[in-house]
């Protein structure tokens, strides 16, 4: 594809749309191409699906649609605001997925027409496609707190759970804050993205905290009553952060006892909770969540937010040929994590290749995998294996769980090697090495 | 990767098995293969710290294992006895000729050359005979430890003293006689050596 340029090539495979309703795409780029994918979204389940199909088949064209020239891992984020690991560590760019031909087009899709089957572009005009992979992670129901919009979570009160700039800014006020000082982290409500990540930021602030600021304190305000890995975060939390104790520097508020948080004002740091309203001198918010805006305009959500899809290929139920993978599908019983998004995106490609070849899709199988760090040498994990029972996604009954709450102290060292591991091999899987 | 047709072929291979209401099928080779890549690598070759490598390791080695991790009175491992119970002894099967056909990338690792040289000596008395071609190959159903990731086998070196890992009883005889001739010295040596071959 080298000498031609971006847009020429999107009026050239828009070219082969037309030609496409005549039966299988006849991409005029390469001669024997076996179809064209857009994927909207270089995150996790974007970039792995890319790299899945070219390695399944290099005759198909995939494009991929990413309105930012590098993307920042969310895993491993904790890190980096409580000053264990750089900003840069976590930052990763396309130059793989270009060299497997793969081509990225810096832009922003604001919408599908599933009929016409082109994708609709802000800056790149209209984009055909054979099959369309949604992978826009999640956007956030801004509305469920009063006084909080994106706006306010750019400059004030950053959610971070978007990695990149709103990770340096939490990282930032956290270094900046006085000892003595307190941080709130309001979890969201079910289901959301990365369901261990605030209690695991929780114990990566803390653990900044005891060797920085050690008068200060963590007050998490949970929209729930109780959350992933519950005991062994709380037991972590009491072996080396004092939780349960005068002097804890965790404070864990549950839904049900004025956790759930209202409204917040930027103005004077205060979050007005159900019972009583709280002060903090760095305060992050996590919004309940939903699929990602592009969903929403391309018709691909059911009337909770998500978008259900067809288990066995993440086919969308509503739009034939638009597959949804990632955060933004309904995948359950797999969590919306970033292992989950990367075995879907794999289930997916390899469901795609078969259909641009008339082929009946494969088997699904899939693992997840999600591990916390309490401190750099605490790690515990939670993993499970899935198969498809003819219909739907299941666990397979027997595997996975949690790390045991009697594991060793050096064993959950291991596990933050691993952990450590499982970082660099997944990224590696993602965006190429 | 230029096996177009032949990892299509695995692909559908796979297949789907629907009689009446009964679902049964197995996901391809290919497909339970891939799904270890977030933590083993792509195609089997670890970019560590210290999760091993699987590429190149022998069916056998490969079957016994994960036999081993879901046995509740088999090997110690932090995370895979939770994953290998996920899979029917087919699948394992099936994984275990995707990988062992695979070519392992050696760890890029740092290690003390001086060390190195001590161990490959060391390695020629105590470990050869079973861990053939400079623990290269992984047949005689053990792993393959030239250009595996140290960290691991260190962890598994203190697996295996402490009970946690049954050690062959040969290999524990040649250990114990490299302890008392070398100290821990010698082990450290060993691991310096295998982490340096590409
Ligand atoms: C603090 C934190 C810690 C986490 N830790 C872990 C962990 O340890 N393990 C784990 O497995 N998971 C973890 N996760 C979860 C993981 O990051 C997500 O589940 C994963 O990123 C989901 O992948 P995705 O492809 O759905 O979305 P993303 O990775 O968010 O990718 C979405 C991409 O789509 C782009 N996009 C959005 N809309 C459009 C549009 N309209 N047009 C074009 N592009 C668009 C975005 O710019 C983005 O690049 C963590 C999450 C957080 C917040
Ligand atoms: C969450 C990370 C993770 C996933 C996913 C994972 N593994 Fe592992 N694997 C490990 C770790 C860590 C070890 C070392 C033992 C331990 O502590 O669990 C290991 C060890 C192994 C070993 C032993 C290697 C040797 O040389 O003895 C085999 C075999 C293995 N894994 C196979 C697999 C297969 C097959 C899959 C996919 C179905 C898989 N693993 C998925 C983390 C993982
Ligand atoms: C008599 C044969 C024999 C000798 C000698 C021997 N080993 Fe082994 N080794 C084995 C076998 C068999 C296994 C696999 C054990 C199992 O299945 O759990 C193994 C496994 C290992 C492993 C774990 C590999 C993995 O992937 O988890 C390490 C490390 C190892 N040996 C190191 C050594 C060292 C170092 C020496 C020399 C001091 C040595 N061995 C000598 C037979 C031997």
């Amino acid at each position: 594809m080298s000498g031609i340029s971006r847009r020429n090539f999107i009026q050239i495979t828009g070219g082969a749309a037309a030609v496409s309703t005549m039966g299988f795409s006849n991409i005029i780029l390469a001669g024997k191409s076996a179809g064209h994918v857009v994927i909207i979204g270089g995150g996790v389940g974007g970039a792995t699906a890319a790299r899945y199909i070219k390695r399944a088949d290099p005759a198909v064209q995939v494009t991929i649609v990413e309105p930012n020239a590098n993307y920042f891992t969310c895993f491993m984020s904790n890190e980096v605001i409580s000053g264990e690991r750089p900003l840069d560590s976590i930052k990763f760019g396309y130059k793989n997925l270009e060299s497997m031909g793969i081509k990225v087009v810096q832009d922003y899709a604001s919408n599908i027409d599933a009929k016409k089957k082109h994708v609709v572009t802000k800056k790149s005009g209209n984009i055909a496609y054979d099959r369309c992979i949604v992978s826009p992670g999640v956007d956030f129901k801004w509305e469920m707190i009063e006084g909080y919009d994106a706006g306010v979570a750019a400059n004030k009160i950053p959610h971070a759970w978007k990695a990149g700039p709103q990770t340096a800014l939490l990282h930032k006020q956290l270094q900046s804050m006085k000892d003595g000082g307190t941080v709130i982290i309001a979890p969201p409500p079910n289901p959301f993205r990365c369901p261990p990540g605030p209690y695991e930021r929780a114990c990566q602030i803390a653990h900044y905290l005891k060797n920085n600021k050690p008068k200060s304190k963590i007050l998490i305000l949970d929209a729930k009553d109780k959350f992933s890995k519950q005991g062994l975060f709380t037991q972590g939390w009491k072996k080396h952060y004092g939780y349960g104790t005068d002097n804890s520097l965790i404070e864990w508020v549950k839904g049900a006892e004025g956790g759930i948080i209202e409204g917040v004002d930027a103005k004077t740091n205060t979050v007005t909770g159900s019972v009583e309203e709280y002060k903090g001198d760095v305060i992050n918010i996590i919004p309940a969540q939903k699929a990602g805006k592009i969903a929403f305009n391309a018709g691909l959500v059911n009337d909770k937010g998500w978008c259900p899809v067809n288990q066995q290929t993440f086919e969308s139920t509503m739009h034939k040929d638009v597959y949804v993978i990632g955060d933004s599908s309904v995948a359950s019983p797999l969590p919306k994590s970033g292992y989950s998004a990367n075995s879907e995106a794999k289930v997916c490609a390899a469901a795609v290749v078969a259909s641009l070849h008339g082929k009946p899709a494969g088997i699904p199988t899939l693992v997840n995998t999600c591990y916390s760090l309490i401190t750099p040498d605490d790690g515990i994990s939670v993993a499970m294996v899935y198969n498809f029972d003819g219909k739907k996604i299941q666990k397979v009954k027997g595997s996975g769980g949690l790390t045991p709450m009697d594991s060793s102290e050096a064993m959950r060292k291991r596990e933050a090697r691993y952990a450590h591991s499982w970082f660099n091999n997944i990224t590696n899987d993602i965006f190429g090495g | 990767m230029k096996l177009n047709k032949k990892v299509l072929g695995l692909i559908v291979l796979g297949g789907l098995a629907v009689s009446g209401n009964s679902w049964s099928g197995t996901a391809s080779a290919l497909d339970l293969a891939n799904t270890c890549a977030g933590c083993h690598g792509v195609d089997g070759s670890s970019v560590g710290p210290a999760t091993p490598s699987l590429a190149g390791i022998s069916s056998e080695y490969f079957t016994e294992t994960m036999a081993s991790y879901k046995d509740p009175e088999g090997r110690y491992s932090t995370i895979m006895s939770r994953i290998a119970k996920g899979y029917t002894d087919e699948e394992i099967n099936l994984m275990a000729g995707y990988f062992s056909k695979q070519k392992m990338i050696p760890a890029a690792q740092d290690f003390d050359a001086k060390q190195a040289k001590a161990g490959a000596k060391l390695h020629k008395k105590y470990c050869e005979k079973c861990h053939e071609d400079g623990g290269r190959s992984s047949e005689d159903d053990a792993g393959i430890l030239a250009g595996q990731w140290m960290e691991y086998m260190q962890f598994t070196m203190d697996d295996f003293t402490n009970g946690r890992r049954d050690m062959p009883k040969k290999m524990k005889k040649k250990v114990q006689k490299l302890e008392k001739a070398k100290g821990a010295a010698g082990m450290t040596q060993l691991m310096h050596f295998y982490g340096s071959q590409k």
